[in-house]
């Protein structure tokens, strides 16, 4: 039997006006239970019948999850804020002008009025095998329907795969790893605070999961330690069509300046891994150096060490390569 | 609760994913249950040796026996901790991220378990041409001795009826049981080789028909948590302490002539030195 559309599965939904409420509600149902903000990811896997969950809880009402505000050396986000609110907040556009424009290009004005920030760094993969409901790896199953000669992987990873090649398909995501971001996480009466690094996990640690939450955790802001505040920072992202499109590949640096020499830098790329792809060797590099044509190709061909071509994705290792270049010269206009 | 995992595949057919982690769980407190049980029963009852008197008159008329005896060979021993690290190794691989210790665990399980395969076959090679390949084997012609051990065992220390010769029958029943279990997860997880990537085979889930790849990860599965029980068996005897002079030979190689006069039948182990 074809798989049904459009009809979303029965579900209890819940809609707390608070985080107790939420927490209460998510640790009840556990395992059984959906948190959803925007609802861009959720309404795909329901409404394809792929993922039915008994509970679905909606953050929309929860106001204290909403707004950025200036907290202890940083700024501090709450999960539910819109990307719209993001991309156009005084503060977030002064301090983290990159992380503004990681929010502008994701998709369409209509969808970044709805998605939350929360809901885009745990948003799931966008494996066409995994989002059509076919038994891979990532759906519970033994098989990876993308790694293989005959398989459509154009998208698909160059970096750390183990088993699944899928990547992490969020723009924010770099951005925040580049930022250094803390994740604040809830569960129950407990909290935790992880970094960037270790919220986003790849599939040798966890093969069903883009992130570390568990059952019954609620993400309930994100911090950006002012660390690489008003400092040189880049975003860029290249997609197939300029409007309402995943990344193919994107990056996102941060670079702390000392006349023209760079002290420390942060430089990450996505779409190339199930996780935002630190380059830490780049980064060690580049201390000390110019931002400058000489120190950006040695860093483009030491990006790309260790990648990994699948059977039609080999066209993003030169492509990551003009991004590494592009962003260390800190000129989006300029390629060779 | 299902016990085996199953998904629809795009062809619409079911098939077999996994089985239930549930199992792994059984087959943990299975064995533990088992040592805990084990134990009790030990506490009440004898420890069957022959008795002294026995042991002093049988060293008396077999003259001639070494002050130490040869019970595992160099080899031997080597391929017996090989194999060891080689299954704790993938046990630890294969249950760790399953009871929350997550880590990439892939890589080490399917190099452990290639060791573990180029130990097993050395073994077989070993076993069939060097050792006495039919000492490890329980078979039809044992049922004497499977008799009279299980009446000594419940107490009936002088029951007639045949010694153990080389191998006690504990040890051959467990020999039997991991030469299933382990032939089956090396065969399975051999196939498994081509549905990750090592650097060592081409990729290749399709080899299979996806009926047989679910069949696979099932019986690699169901024998791999088996191990959990049997391991744990294996690991408490082997610590016993009434055990320990077996252990040690495992460790050393030898056994001392009284300990080698107590516990075996010297005429169905001959040829020592
Ligand atoms: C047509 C289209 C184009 C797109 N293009 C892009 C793009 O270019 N770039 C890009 O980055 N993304 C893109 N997306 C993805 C979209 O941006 C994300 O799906 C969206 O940001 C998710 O936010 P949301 O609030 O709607 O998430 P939801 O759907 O509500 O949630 C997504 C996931 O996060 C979990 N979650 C949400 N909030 C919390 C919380 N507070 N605590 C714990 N778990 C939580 C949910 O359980 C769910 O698993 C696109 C989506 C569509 C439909
Ligand atoms: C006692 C020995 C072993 C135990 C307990 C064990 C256990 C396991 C378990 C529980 C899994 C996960 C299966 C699943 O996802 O359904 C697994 C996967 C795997 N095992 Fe083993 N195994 C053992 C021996 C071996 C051997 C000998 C090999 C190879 C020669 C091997 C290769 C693999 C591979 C490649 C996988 C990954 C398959 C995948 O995720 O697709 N294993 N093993
Ligand atoms: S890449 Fe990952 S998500 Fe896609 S088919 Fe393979 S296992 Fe599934």
């Amino acid at each position: 039997m074809p798989p049904i559309r459009d009809v979303m599965p029965a579900f209890e939904l819940f809609q707390p006006t608070s985080v107790t409420d939420a927490l209460g509600v998510l640790s009840r149902h556990g395992a059984d239970a959906w948190p959803m903000a925007g609802g861009n990811d959720t309404f795909d896997w329901l409404k394809d019948r792929i993922k039915k969950p008994r509970v679905v809880v909606d953050l929309s009402m929860v106001n204290e999850l909403q707004g950025v505000k200036d907290a202890g050396g940083g700024l501090e986000i709450g999960s539910t804020t819109t990307l719209t609110t993001i991309a156009n907040h005084p503060m977030v556009k002064e301090r983290f002008p990159m992380l503004a424009q990681a929010a502008l290009l994701v998709a369409s004005p209509q969808i970044r009025n709805v998605s939350t920030l929360g809901g885009n760094v745990s948003q799931d993969a966008r494996c066409w095998y995994y989002r059509a409901g076919w038994p891979c790896y990532r759906a519970g199953g033994n098989i990876c329907y993308a790694d293989t000669p005959q398989a459509i992987n154009r998208e698909h990873a160059l970096f750390d795969a183990d088993r699944c090649v899928a990547v992490s398909p969020s723009d924010t995501a770099p951005a925040l790893v580049a930022l250094d971001a803390q994740f604040v996480i809830r569960n129950g009466d407990a909290e935790r605070v992880v970094s960037a690094e270790e919220f986003f996990v790849g599939p040798g640690i966890d093969i069903t999961k883009l992130t570390s939450l568990q059952p019954g955790d609620l993400l309930t802001a994100i911090r950006i330690p002012n660390t690489f505040a008003n400092k040189a920072n880049y975003f860029e992202k290249v997609r197939d069509r300029m409007v309402w499109d995943f990344a193919l590949v994107n990056i996102a640096a941060s670079f702390d300046m000392s006349g023209t020499s760079i002290n420390d830098a942060r430089m990450v790329v996505n779409g190339v891994s199930a996780t935002p792809y630190r380059l830490n060797s780049v980064e060690a590099f580049l201390r000390g150096k110019a931002r400058d044509k000489a120190t950006a190709d040695t860093a483009a061909g030491m990006a790309v060490e260790g990648a990994v071509p699948l059977a039609h994705n080999a066209y993003k290792i030169p492509l990551m390569k003009a991004l590494v270049k592009r962003a260390i010269r800190g000129d989006a206009a300029w390629t060779s | 609760m299902d016990l085996l995992t199953t998904a629809r595949s795009p062809w619409g057919e079911s098939i077999f994913t996994h089985i239930s982690w549930s199992l792994f769980w059984a087959s943990l407190v299975g064995g533990l249950l088992f040592l805990l049980a084990h134990g009790g029963y030990m506490l009440f009852s004898q420890h069957r040796k022959r008795p002294s008197e026995e042991v002093d008159q049988l060293e008396r008329e077999r003259t001639g026996l070494p002050a130490h005896i040869t019970r595992h060979g160099f080899v031997a021993r080597a391929f017996h901790w090989v194999m060891a690290v080689s299954m704790l190794v993938l046990l630890f691989t294969a249950f760790l991220p399953i009871v929350g210790v997550r880590f990439a665990w892939v890589q080490w399980h399917w190099m452990a378990g290639l060791l573990l395969t180029a130990s097993v076959l050395f073994h077989i090679f070993h076993a069939t041409f060097v050792l006495d390949f039919w000492s490890i084997w329980v078979g039809p012609k044992d049922i004497p001795e499977i008799k009279a051990e299980v009446m000594r065992e419940m107490g009936r220390e002088d029951y007639p009826g045949p010694r153990p010769g080389k191998y006690p029958l504990g040890n051959r029943l467990y020999h039997l049981a991991v030469m299933v279990a382990g032939l089956t997860v090396i065969g399975t997880g051999i196939m498994m080789m081509w549905r990750v990537r090592t650097g060592l085979v081409e990729r290749n889930p399709y080899i299979f028909s996806d009926i047989t790849w679910g069949l696979t990860y099932v019986g690699h599965g169901l024998m791999g948590v088996g191990f959990v029980g049997l391991v744990i068996a294996h690991i408490y005897f082997a610590l016993r302490p009434e055990k320990l002079w077996i252990t040690k030979a495992m460790i050393f190689g030898t056994i001392t002539r009284r300990e080698y006069l107590e516990n075996h039948d010297p005429d169905r182990w001959k040829n020592v030195a």
